[in-house]
């Protein structure tokens, strides 16, 4: 594959790869993202694969293996295109009978999804109710994309916003549009990437470098690696005219090292994106250079946090640094590093191609474009979901999500994980928005989103985070250390029916001093789901704490 | 060295670029209290004590003195309710660990530290570092050393390296607000090396 | 495994203190456990310390510093599997196999860890055996699961 060497060399071979296809024929789209995958859709893609090559049908269906289609509860999904039918929880026995429909382009009834209250069935993607709600701006392409194939992200238009980019705008052009679209980090800090962006770009200093953080370590989310594992490009993609904005030429990519796929996928990306031209040494021709190299974590929660990724990438323990020392300015080996999500990235390409005046107008006031939210606990229908900001939580967990299941009420919704917080049902109604729910106690964090039913100890949940924490932490510290190991010896007594009178005064004490004397962000947020906890349900805490072992 | 000049309690304090906050109070006269900071060994900033609160550009923010480094027009002030409380909450922590250490029993008269406040856990170390730091910077043996995390960090003598060392040596127990490094160096040769000194001593 | 996979993996980064994380995560995904001479080795050729190695080895749970058993059984204590009941679960699979987290059994047949968030947490509360995913487990299909395994 020779090397694209401009703009119109790009359009020429999308152009190419699009005429080799033909719109009209089938092809069976099987999803194998994580949670697909534990349910054994491989042995379903091999399936697929047998029964068409024994019925010689190559010519008639396509099979196509592709990332996280999102509605995880109902898998293995199959998604049938063209029309986007739905099938879900397919098994390979359900393969001759679905091989045989799609070919006569027919709808195999039994597996399509049915409305547990109205049994209603739906045909077509956007009908099915969890997916009807959403925006899917950037998990749509999933199911139409072989992330271990790069023809398939350049058939749906994939690396015409770099080519806009390095051939039509500066890299300052890039940058204003990127601040103009207030894109607001979507690892948890929620900081508007421009003005990172530019605090990097503008420090002293040849060397730059960007970083995808991939390390998706809060509990409870899994988004990041649905988008990144399905599809790497569009990342990949995002990372590139990022750096070609700040003046990089030398990019990270950082994963856990417990993910075998996503890092099979990231390689493979990487090495085709360089064959073609797109990555590496004079991209597409315009004499921008980028190398990017993948590194993972050694296993531990903090590698997530920026300061102490970059330590890792250094080939250094992942301990972070205080804040003062703004890794934008010094970050690897002290250069000025620009670190952001991977859901951040992603967003870009969209925000070149499409314009941010367009960008803008999805979202709120302050918290524009859509969000990816990982929906689960308690609730129906679990999985990748993805919409508007300011959408009403609402509508994400009734319903995309289903509510609870067995239609139990929902006692509350826990965001941020164990720097987050929970609120109560009643304020359900609240829109999905950094600032909003960071008004309330229960920041956005990475997006991860957990129903909780009625049944829920609010309790144990405060002690399950803090257990989680703990786990975690390095231990250097005496307000994190000390800290939450006194909070977790009194949440565990209170759920142990052991409370004492003056346990929430304790509690309230070593939250106000671990919340601020800590050494990194780890210790100071770890007082959080308990603040909320005792914010909204201190009831329920001192109802516990005053009936020892006969309440509850 | 250029001049930095701040503020700490009220008084213009005059520093040089590159000091501590801890270092510029010190030269005024003001104290702050330290339980991980020595002289002869790099600030640590573990254990968090010498927190004081720092306003920049009208912000205000709390950090630990022995790290944070002077800036031009910096406000500083070592004692504030909220730092009062932050000190105070810190050695009832510690004194869940070490209910006796006279260090600490001073630090706890005079922040109004309650020994009772929480419940006890008897490991006597307080994970200053102050053996470990020693033994690295000013021995250079590394014979202690920090093992695990989180709440399961401990300190820890290597048994292949203090079987040789520490006898002779013995600087780091001195140092030890609360006599944890010798119980931990005693316990260490009487698992793993109880014959050694014998030995030594019937050998001299 | 042989020493002298360690001791290839050792000699490549001989003489590079600032390899010590990477040598080390070799070392594990080669033999499955570091043994304390590799450490002690591994502090000589890397130039650093023995006390920040064991440091090194003991903080992150990545490393094993036991050998582990014929098959490794993850419970997922995420926040999903957690609301979903994987408390009760990771009781019974201590139960069944009569270690804790972090030991293997006496006839080297299991490992067991726990640990999140593998990222289906669609399937909690699960069991993750050898990297088989056994998802929507109770105890008693938890039993089942871990009888197919010698």
């Amino acid at each position: 594959m020779p090397r694209l060497h401009s703009a119109a060399e790009l359009e020429e071979l999308r152009a190419g790869i699009l005429s080799g296809r033909d719109p009209e024929k089938p092809c069976i789209a099987v999803c194998a993202g994580a949670a697909c995958h534990g349910l054994d859709s491989g042995t379903v893609v091999s399936a697929f694969e047998e029964q068409v090559r024994k019925l010689g049908l190559g010519a008639k269906v396509d099979i196509r293996a592709t990332g996280c289609h999102g509605f995880c509860e109902k898998g293995p999904n199959v998604v049938i295109s063209p029309g986007e039918i739905c099938y879900f929880e397919v098994k390979p026995e359900d393969v001759p009978d679905i091989v045989a429909h799609t070919v006569k382009g027919e709808v195999l009834d039994r597996l399509l999804y049915t409305r547990p209250d109205t049994g209603q069935k739906a045909v077509h993607l956007d009908e099915v109710p969890f997916y009807k709600q959403q925006t899917r701006l950037l998990i749509g392409d999933n199911p139409r994309i072989d992330p271990t194939r790069i023809e398939d992200y350049l058939a749906l238009g994939g690396y015409a916003a770099l080519s806009k980019a390095l051939f039509e705008m500066s890299p300052d052009q890039v940058l204003d549009e990127v601040k103009k679209a207030n894109l607001r980090g979507r690892g948890g800090g929620g900081f508007p990437a421009g003005l990172k962006w530019e605090t990097a770009k503008n420090a002293p200093g040849e060397d730059k470098y960007v970083i995808v953080n991939g390390h998706e370590g809060e509990p409870g989310a899994f988004m990041d690696r649905a988008l990144f594992t399905g599809n790497p490009h569009k990342v990949l993609e995002g990372l590139i005219i990022g750096a070609y904005a700040i003046g990089s030429h030398r990019g990270f990519i950082y994963t856990r090292h417990d993910s075998p796929q996503l890092i099979k996928h990231i390689e493979i990306a990487l090495a085709q994106a360089e064959e073609y031209g797109l990555l590496g040494e004079d991209i597409l021709g315009s004499g921008f250079n980028l190398w990017v190299e993948l590194h993972f974590d050694v296993g531990i929660f903090v590698s997530g946090e920026s300061s102490a990724l970059m330590r890792s990438i250094e080939g250094n323990p992942p301990e972070p640094r205080p804040k003062y020392i703004r890794t934008s300015v010094s970050g690897i080996w002290d250069k000025p590093s620009n670190l952001n999500n991977v859901e951040t990235w992603a967003n870009v390409p969209q925000i070149i191609s499409r314009g941010a005046e367009w960008y803008t107008s999805i979202g709120t006031e302050r918290s524009k474009g859509t969000k990816l939210i990982s929906l689960s606990g308690h609730v129906a229908n679990s999985g990748v979901v993805e919409v508007p900001m300011g959408t009403p939580l609402r509508t994400i967990v009734y319903d995309i999500g289903g509510g609870v299941p067995g239609g139990k009420p929902a006692k509350a919704v826990h965001l941020g994980g164990p720097m987050g917080g929970s609120i109560p049902e009643r304020l359900i109604d609240t829109p999905l928005d950094f600032d909003e729910l960071a008004k309330l106690g229960a920041p956005i964090g990475a997006g991860g989103l957990l129903v909780m039913d009625d049944e829920t100890d609010m309790v144990e949940v405060a002690r399950y985070l803090l257990d989680f924490l703990t786990n975690e932490a390095c231990g250097k510290c005496v307000p994190c250390r000390e800290g939450m190991r006194q909070m977790l010896k009194i949440l565990t007594n209170i759920t142990k029916g052991k409370g004492k009178s003056g346990d929430i005064g304790r509690l309230e004490d070593l939250s106000d001093v671990t919340g601020v004397a800590c050494l990194c962000a780890l210790g100071k947020t770890a007082p959080d789901p308990l603040r909320s906890m005792l914010r909204y349900f201190r009831d329920e805490y001192e109802a516990r704490i005053a009936g020892g072992s006969d309440a509850k | 060295m250029s001049e930095v000049l701040l503020q700490i309690d009220g008084k213009a304090v005059k520093a040089a670029e590159g000091m501590t906050v801890l270092q510029a109070a010190r030269l005024a006269g003001i104290a702050i209290p330290t339980l991980c900071d020595h002289p002869k060994l790099e600030p640590y900033g573990v254990c968090r004590i010498c927190t004081v609160e720092v306003e920049v550009r009208g912000r205000k923010n709390y950090v630990v003195s022995c790290l944070y480094p002077v800036a031009p027009d910096l406000v500083v002030r070592t004692r504030s309710e909220k730092v009062d409380k932050i000190r105070r909450v810190i050695v009832e922590e510690l004194l869940a660990h070490a209910p006796n250490s006279p260090e600490l029993m001073n630090l706890a008269q005079e922040y109004g530290a309650d020994r009772d406040r929480f419940e006890k856990e008897p490991s006597f170390c307080i994970l200053c570092g102050l053996c470990v730091r020693y033994c690295a910077e000013i021995k250079e043996k590394n014979a202690v050393g920090f093992i695990e995390r989180g709440a399961r960090r401990e300190i820890r003598f290597i048994p292949e390296i203090a079987a040789k060392e520490c006898w002779d040596c013995q600087e780091c127990f001195a140092l030890c607000p609360t006599s944890a490094a010798q119980a931990a160096y005693f316990l260490i040769e009487a698992l793993a090396f109880p014959s050694a000194r014998k030995a030594a001593s019937d050998s001299a | 495994m042989g020493d002298d996979k360690i001791d290839r993996i050792i000699d490549k980064h001989r003489g590079k203190p600032g390899s010590l994380i990477h040598a080390l995560m070799e070392i594990q995904h080669e033999n499955h456990w570091v043994p304390r001479d590799v450490l002690r080795r591994v502090a000589e050729a890397l130039d650093v310390p023995f006390s920040r190695v064991l440091q090194i080895a003991t903080v992150y749970k990545t490393f094993s510093l036991t050998p582990k058993g014929r098959h490794e059984v993850h419970v997922c204590t995420g926040m999903s599997c957690h609301l979903r009941g994987a408390a009760r679960l990771l009781d019974a699979v201590q139960r069944l196999i009569g270690i804790k987290p972090g030991e293997t059994d006496a006839e080297s047949r299991f490992s067991l860890e726990t640990g999140s968030c593998l990222g289906s947490c669609s399937l909690g509360p699960e069991i993750i055996v050898d990297g088989k995913h056994h998802g929507r487990m109770t105890p008693a299909k938890a039993e089942d699961v871990l009888k197919r395994y010698r």
